[in-house]
């Protein structure tokens, strides 16, 4: 069985130092060998920006795509190949500016894979513009009198297009997280987990220590029911979104795959593609 | 007796014209007859008027006629609309319920017949199309047996007395229509037909087939006028062979999610038209860096923006060869045929994954959704070619290094693997990378990989690349065209063949690397050539100037106005010029 080294490639990340998505690549590994797969089960379909690279730093099936469009590459991966665990990954602009609509769309979807979103609260790869996640009043190159746009809240929004699996964690938070991206790999479905991912270099207000004096852990309520719905948009709604740990779980949903009807439990990639000269003859018998 | 006619039948949209149309053409392809379909419609669902117009023929025919023998209306716009094309001679079965007229200056037969009334005699208004079907079938003088049987087809599941209803209504418009012409008409007494089955369908369907039987098993796509048929016949063939069809949030999902689909190892492809293909532009970059396999199909339709959604059109080309920034290998390809619709797609397919490269199949509206015979297909020409794909187990790498996904090799092509295979890991990613796949900034391996990239279409040429038809000796004059046109300047050129006017036609089907070699013999042979294409800038002529040359030799002839050619356009085009 694969340990989390053999997850590790020999390249060294082009992140700043400090950067939260080191801790990001860290628990994947770590999630990937926990639950029991070997490198090659695997496929990261990363977006475009400074966490998109994730995917050239895990040793596994790696695709770096088109920016905001990891998500309906990795539905297509997932489609042609249910054995593989797919995960796709990328910042908080790819997920929730240019490719918002994928995103709801996925979580309507429901397609069995997990997406790991890196918020940072800016653009850092462009150097410092703001993101639909950054706060108002937030002063960046691209807002210099302050961002004058609500922020977005893609766990709210998670909830109300259907997701069957919504979790927020922080990068500073390697056990809590690694935790969650096993929960999000073992869930039979589509699974958002929103990570905390600071930006070292052009966000000086959304820090660590920052995140750490403002984020409230979901253990600190022990009675908190991940299945309940309602509570789990009270709770959201309560924290302005400030929150980590599971925050919902539908278990009963099935996945889109198990609802596509003919749809097949095996590989379709796998599958032979020769046309039976039987098969052909009724096809064509229709147009007689 | 005679070869051939021409029907049509007007409405309201919504009304039972396509029904009525389908019965009647559904008929005629079970004598043998060869059938050519023309459908003028609009951008709605119910009203408007709307009208279908089918040719019947004892040969073969691919080209609308420029006049009209038989029309029949549910309404008196549908007269007032259409009558004008009918030819001297000609008849008009229209709804007694408007108490029809003929317009003036038309010298036409009319046949007042109650079809709603009977219809709803019978039960409901919803049988006027087989009151007006059956009308129509009984002035031909056709066996009534075989119209009889595609009605039970059509009814059968209904039950019994349904088909019995429906036979009863065609029975009573034939009867109607005959009591008042004195029988079935000479003048449109057809030859029989040769009796041999052909095909009737749409080019979508036949796309849809061809790709069935190309192996393709997942499509992704977005709905959209012209191209929607593809994928609504695979939703429902292909779950039957444990695939299927996803529906999309846009055009762009449509694509990236193919992408990701093919690099998983599955044939997949997209379907749309123009707005939705200038949404894909990005992503087809991605696949031509990544050499990742894709098919798309292009229903060209009216541009630009919205355009003319319903109507013929030919001005994609450019979009589709220079549309994505950068410079990628990719293959444009332009079916002509019906039957070319089928081979196409498996031809798209095998390139695709062969080359590690987009292909876009472009048709025009005309070829997507007129419905036409089909010569029988050929089962035995169906082929699966996936190229390089690596299927064998492969070895642990030296040092646990990446696959060489983008090895450099003699033909540029390096062996694909897919992901799930043991030690066959790699990196994808749309940013120059190395032979493993990662991102990589060096001068040389860029220059590399650009040569490997760009050179692996360099010989390519598919089947039939540029194709002559029509009159196989030299002329002076060559016509050239693209797409569904080929059958109009057919028959143009018969015309002119008959007043001792030497015509040559050539179809260029690879749009894209274009085939310079074997475009040039036959401009070089030519006085002069006209391109024939539906666009307003001449796209297929200005690539022959730009690949080829022979800029004096060439003159346009364009239509724009949404309709197809017709073949007395083409002939008084040619005459002026000759």
């Amino acid at each position: 069985m694969a340990t989390f080294k053999e997850f590790r490639n020999n390249v060294k990340p082009n992140w700043c130092p400090g950067c939260g998505d080191f801790s990001v690549q860290a628990a994947i590994q770590r999630a990937a060998a926990n639950i029991g797969l070997e490198p090659e089960q695997l496929a990261v379909i990363s977006g475009i920006g400074c966490s998109g690279r994730i995917s050239g730093y895990i040793n596994a099936y790696g695709l770096h795509g088109i920016h905001g469009r990891a998500l309906p590459i990795a539905q297509g991966v997932k489609l042609a190949n249910r054995e593989l665990t797919v995960i796709a990954s990328g910042g908080d602009g790819d997920g929730f500016a240019i490719g918002m609509g994928h995103t709801v769309h996925a979580i309507r979807r429901n397609l069995d894979i997990t997406y790991i979103v890196m918020d940072n609260q800016i653009y850092g790869l462009t150097k410092g513009q703001t993101s639909p996640r950054s706060a108002e009043g937030f002063k960046t190159k691209s807002t210099p009198e302050g961002s004058i746009e609500s922020t977005l809240s893609p766990l709210e929004i998670a909830l109300s297009a259907g997701a069957t699996f919504v979790a927020q964690s922080f990068s500073s938070d390697l056990k809590q997280l690694t935790t969650l991206i096993e929960a999000g790999l073992s869930h039979k479905g589509f699974s958002l987990i929103n990570v905390f991912s600071p930006c070292v270099t052009f966000n000086k207000v959304n820090t660590y220590d920052w995140f750490k004096e403002n984020i409230v852990n979901l253990e600190q309520f022990p009675d908190y029911d991940p299945s309940n719905r309602i509570a789990a948009m009270t709770k959201i709604m309560e924290t302005n979104g400030m929150l980590t740990g599971l925050i919902y779980q539908d278990k009963t949903r099935p996945s889109y795959e198990d609802l596509a009807v003919g749809f097949k439990p095996e590989a379709l990639a796998k599958q032979d593609l020769t046309l039976s000269r039987d098969d052909f003859d009724k096809l064509v018998k229709e147009f007689k | 007796m005679i070869s051939q006619l021409s029907w049509k039948i007007g409405g309201q949209q919504g009304e039972g014209v396509e029904s009525t149309d389908r019965i009647f053409s559904t008929a005629l392809n079970r004598l043998g007859y060869y059938l050519y379909g023309y459908r003028h419609f609009s951008s709605r669902i119910k009203g408007g008027h709307t009208n279908n117009k089918i040719r019947i023929s004892t040969k073969p025919i691919r080209a609308i006629s420029d006049d009209l023998d038989i029309l029949v209306a549910f309404d008196q716009e549908s007269v007032d609309l259409n009558a004008k094309e009918l030819r001297a001679g000609g008849v008009i079965v229209a709804d007694a319920k408007f108490n029809p007229t003929v317009p003036e200056g038309v010298s036409a037969q009319l046949f007042a017949v109650p079809i709603t009334a009977i219809a709803e005699e019978l039960g409901t208004s919803l049988m006027k199309n087989m009151v007006a079907s059956g009308a129509s079938w009984a002035l031909l003088g056709l066996p009534m047996e075989v119209f009889n049987q595609a009605v039970q087809e059509e009814f059968g599941r209904k039950g019994a007395a349904v088909v019995e209803k429906n036979i009863e209504a065609v029975k009573r418009g034939g009867d109607f229509v005959l009591a008042q012409a004195g029988g079935p008409l000479e003048a449109f007494k057809l030859e029989e037909a040769d009796g041999k089955q052909k095909l009737f369908m749409i080019g979508n369907e036949a796309m849809g087939l061809g790709s069935i039987a190309a192996g393709c098993r997942l499509m992704s796509a977005y709905p959209i006028t012209p191209a929607s048929e593809v994928m609504e016949y695979l939703i429902k063939k292909l779950p039957k062979f444990g695939g299927t069809v996803i529906q999309t949030e846009d055009e762009i999902a449509a694509v990236t999610m193919a992408i990701g689909a093919n690099y998983g190892g599955v044939r997949t492809m997209t379907a749309s038209a123009g707005p939705g293909l200038s949404l894909m532009m990005e992503a087809i970059g991605l696949s031509g860096m990544t050499e990742t396999p894709l098919v798309i199909i292009d229903t060209q339709r009216g541009g630009p923006s919205t355009g003319l959604p319903t109507k013929q059109e030919q001005s994609d080309i450019n979009a589709l060869i220079y549309g994505t920034h950068g410079e990628i290998p990719k293959v444009v390809i332009a079916p002509s045929t019906i039957e070319e619709c089928f081979y196409d797609m498996i031809e798209a397919f095998n390139i695709a994954e062969t080359y590690q490269v987009p292909v876009i199949v472009a048709t025009d509206l005309q070829l997507s959704l007129g419905k036409q015979s089909c010569e029988q297909l050929d089962y035995d020409r169906i082929a699966i070619e996936r190229g390089k794909l690596v299927t064998e187990e492969l070895e642990p790498r030296e040092d646990n290094k990446l696959f060489p996904r983008y090895a450099f090799t003699e033909d540029g092509i390096s062996p694909r693997v897919l992901p799930g295979a043991k030690h066959g890991i790699h990196h994808v990613t749309g940013v120059e990378h190395d032979q493993e796949g990662r991102p990589s900034e060096s001068a040389v391996n860029r220059r590399k990989m650009m040569d490997k990239r760009l050179g692996k279409l360099s010989q390519l040429r598919i089947t039939d690349a540029v194709k002559a038809d029509g009159p196989s000796e030299p002329a002076d004059l060559l016509v050239v065209s693209m797409g569904s046109t080929g059958g109009t300047i057919n028959e143009a050129q018969a015309r002119l063949a008959q007043e001792g006017i030497a015509t040559k036609h050539i179809t260029v089907r690879q749009m894209h690397p274009f085939p310079n070699d074997l475009i040039e013999p036959y401009l070089q042979r030519a006085k002069q050539v006209v391109v024939l294409e539906n666009n307003a800038t001449g796209q297929l002529a200005n690539l022959i100037k730009q690949n080829v040359g022979y800029h004096d030799k060439i003159v346009n002839l364009l239509k724009y106005d949404g309709t197809p050619f017709l073949p007395s356009e083409i002939y008084n085009a040619c005459k002026e010029l000759n």
